[in-house]
């Protein structure tokens, strides 16, 4: 198993964090992992994405030019990202704020009005842990059991109240994407 | 082998040199390498030591050359313009033969240049950089993990040799975070008999790059070179990737841009292009004998993050034996696997 | 019978190398002086500059750095942070002090770094053969001011004391001269406070010695003095400018 993943979207949207979250998972699961987010110009104007590595074998190049996965929070970020997809892989969309469908064929790919669950859920920034429970139950690269086990590592001191708000988005977006 | 925990290279950096018993930090804002300084800023007080933001760059290398006169692990750190500006102050610390570690978390130049990382400050860590003969120990990282173990690293050669060591990095790194073990780790930190602690039961002593008379200064230089031909001779460090008997082509990069290369090297092999890697650790001594054995290569590319730098190294290591292409880009964008493959392709 | 006059133990055997007449030989023997005085030899270290004062590490038989032009007070800055015990003084002249490291002086102050600064001013560059000192008063003739200071051309001198006194971390700030015996025993007092402060754990401290450069000034030492009393002092007038000890 080799996971290039990116993902993307606007600043404040918490990819950085979801990001970090898979990582620490990957981690606990003995998997060689790497996170790197975009830095520079890239990150400049509102917008953010990072890259997460997970292998059972050695990761060498800490960048990737055709990502074997991706979730695309905006659509700014799909126009971006996503002829970049490799052939076959998979691409999560955040339907809420995308307002069409993907060109790509030769790509596995699902749409998922990720923010309006968070927002009935009761708080929309939670939009990114629905993406990833929705993602996570579609592709597995790492056990859905430990990545709820691993929220206490991105959530910690005054923000560890947020846990089981979060827990509850992860579930909520994997029980809408399996019920798809 | 303790935990592995997820790091990132700038906090890396940070909790390796506080790990190596550096108790003093002196710095000045310039990204990508800020975090850092604001890591230090928060770890130091809690273990009794100093961060110290300065008004320059050129006063923080200063604050340096006097911690390290105090016989104390000291520790600068900046990204290539600020790097420049502490050159003269690098002139005088080798001069002195003081121990110090001078972090350069590399962005791309000339000028302002840009934040994106690059290997652009080659010429300037290893040939010299501020005036007179003088070398810096430096060092390549190319994992999170390598940032802790050249850090640590780094302070030992900078005491062992009284002399001052760079570590070199790429602005990637310092943003890259991977699980690092910092193991039960404890410095050995020798006597510093020579450092200014106030003359209490001895005679006193003088820290100085100053030799007014000529003999007397060349004589300080040649002991100078004595120290630098041992350094040569004991801590020239790489690693080989794939560089085995069926090689036919080998790639030469440092730092991450080794770690794409390594990538370029699997897939080249999955072509039949028979290739393997030299991974210089340490730019300064140059891994000479790293090139000791090219009897099978038929050709050398070097991949550089720069326009050129490094290559300049390679080929006086390989004397003419064996073709030395070569690689790079600029200005913050770096060679892809895809396109190191193209250039193996067009070379073989 | 009893030696009641002697060498100062805080400097070296080692003779001077100033010009005839200059008045670094006097400003050294004060600090060593005082240090002596204070019983701080063995804790002392002192920081050298780039300038006529480059061999002061000879001089004082303390531990001495040498720093790189305008750079003592960062210098110092780390010997102090790393060693918070020891008494740190550095010894400069107005050319390192007050043009290239005017940004680690004033840095220095605005942090009440606990150190000590003897700041030597003369008007001239002394080491590098008579060019024109950002202290150095208008119509002063100089290698590079041959016409004399103007307004127009170069400005006006620095004034250091009433500077660096302006900073909320500063400690203490004299300015004296070494030029009449009278004066040299005020001169002493200033750098022995400007020391004690130090060991009570106070900066920053500077005092500010208005000195003579016979050699580059072109005229004999006496003359010298007179031209001092006359051309520097109402320019650069003595006194205390900053004490936060007397509040």
């Amino acid at each position: 198993m080799h996971e290039e993943m990116m993902i993307a979207g606007f600043g404040g949207q918490g990819v950085l964090l979801i990001g970090q979250l898979i990582a620490q998972t990957a981690l606990v699961e003995d998997k060689n992992v790497l996170w790197m987010p975009a830095y520079g110009p890239e990150t400049r104007g509102g917008f953010a994405n990072c890259t997460v590595m997970v292998s059972d074998s050695d990761i060498y190049s800490p960048v990737t030019s055709e990502p074997t996965s991706m979730i695309v929070m905006n659509l700014p970020s799909l126009n971006k990202f996503e002829r970049s997809v490799k052939e076959g892989g998979f691409l999560f969309v955040n339907k809420s704020l995308v307002n069409r469908d993907v060109f790509r064929n030769d790509i596995d790919s699902i749409c998922v009005p990720v923010t309006e669950i968070a927002r009935d859920l009761g708080n929309v920034k939670a939009a990114n842990m629905v993406a990833l429970g929705g993602f996570i139950a579609k592709k597995p690269i790492v056990e859905f059991k430990t990545l709820i086990d691993c929220l206490p590592k991105v959530f910690k001191g005054t923000k560890e109240k947020l846990i089981p708000f979060n827990k509850e988005a992860l579930l909520k977006g994997a029980e809408y994407v399996k019920g798809m | 082998m303790g935990e592995k925990i997820l790091m990132k290279g700038n906090e890396a950096i940070g909790e390796a040199a506080i790990s190596a018993g550096c108790r003093c930090f002196f710095g000045y804002p310039i990204t990508p390498q800020s975090e850092l300084p604001a890591f230090l800023a928060k770890k130091m007080p809690l273990v009794g030591g100093v961060f110290l933001q300065a008004e320059s760059e050129i006063a923080a290398i200063n604050m340096v050359y006097g911690a390290a006169s105090a016989g104390v692990r000291v520790m600068t750190s900046s990204s290539s313009p600020g790097i420049s500006l502490k050159q003269e102050g690098i002139s005088y610390i080798a001069g002195a033969e003081l121990p110090v570690l001078i972090c350069n978390v590399q962005r791309a130049g000339p000028g302002l240049g840009t934040i994106q990382p690059s290997q652009s400050d080659y010429f300037q860590a290893v040939k010299g950089g501020g005036h007179g003969d003088y070398r810096l120990i430096v060092l390549s990282p190319s994992s999170v993990q390598e940032v802790i173990d050249l850090i640590r690293l780094g302070f030992d050669l900078a005491d062992k040799y009284k002399t001052p060591a760079m570590f070199l990095a790429e602005g990637m790194l310092g943003q890259l975070m991977e699980p690092v073990d910092l193991g039960d780790y404890k410095p050995n930190i020798p006597d510093k008999p020579w450092a200014l602690t106030g003359c209490k039961g001895r005679e006193k002593n003088i820290v100085t790059s100053l030799w007014i008379d000529p003999e007397e200064l060349e004589r300080h230089n040649l002991e100078l070179q004595k120290k630098y031909a041992k350094i040569k001779e004991n801590e020239q460090r790489w690693e080989e990737f794939k560089f085995d008997d069926e090689a036919e082509y080998l790639i030469v990069a440092h730092g991450t841009m080794a770690r794409i290369a390594k990538s370029a090297v699997i897939k080249a092999r999955e072509e039949g292009i028979k290739t393997g890697l030299i991974r210089p650790i340490s730019l300064w001594p140059y891994p000479e004998k790293a090139f000791a054995n090219l009897k099978n290569i038929k050709k050398i590319l070097v991949v550089e993050m720069s326009m050129g730098q490094m290559v300049e190294d390679v080929r006086l290591s390989v004397n003419g034996r064996v073709p030395v292409e070569f690689f790079g880009r600029a200005g913050g964008m770096f060679p892809t696997v895809n396109q190191i493959l193209g250039k193996l392709r067009e070379i073989k | 019978m009893e030696k009641i006059f002697g060498m100062p133990k805080s400097l070296t055997a080692k003779p001077f190398s100033f010009c005839a007449g200059c008045t670094h030989g006097i400003i050294h023997r004060l600090v060593a002086e005082v240090i002596d005085e204070l019983g701080i030899k063995e804790s002392a270290i002192g920081v050298g500059s780039v300038g006529c004062s480059v061999f002061s590490y000879e001089f004082f038989d303390v531990d001495m750095a040498s720093a790189s032009h305008g750079r003592a007070p960062a210098v110092a800055t780390g010997i102090k942070r790393a060693r918070p015990n020891n008494i740190v003084f550095t010894y400069q002249g107005d050319g390192d002090l007050a043009a290239i490291g005017t940004a680690e002086i004033v840095h220095a102050a605005a942090r009440s770094e606990k150190i000590t600064v003897i700041f030597v001013n003369n008007a001239i560059y002394g080491m590098t053969g008579g060019q024109m000192a950002p202290t150095t008063v208008l119509g002063q003739k100089t290698e590079t001011t041959p016409y004399g200071r103007t307004v127009e051309n170069q400005g006006y001198p620095v004034k250091m004391s009433e500077m660096l006194s302006a900073l909320d971390g500063s400690n203490f700030i004299e300015r004296v001269t070494v030029v009449t015996p009278a004066y040299v025993n005020k001169a002493k007092a200033a750098i022995k406070k400007a020391f004690q402060y130090q060991i009570e754990g106070k900066g920053f401290n500077l005092v500010e010695v208005l000195s003579t450069c016979p050699s580059c000034w072109g005229m004999p030492p006496l003359k010298a003095m007179d031209w001092l009393k006359e051309n520097m002092l109402p320019v650069f007038p003595l006194g205390v400018y900053k004490d936060n000890g007397n509040k």
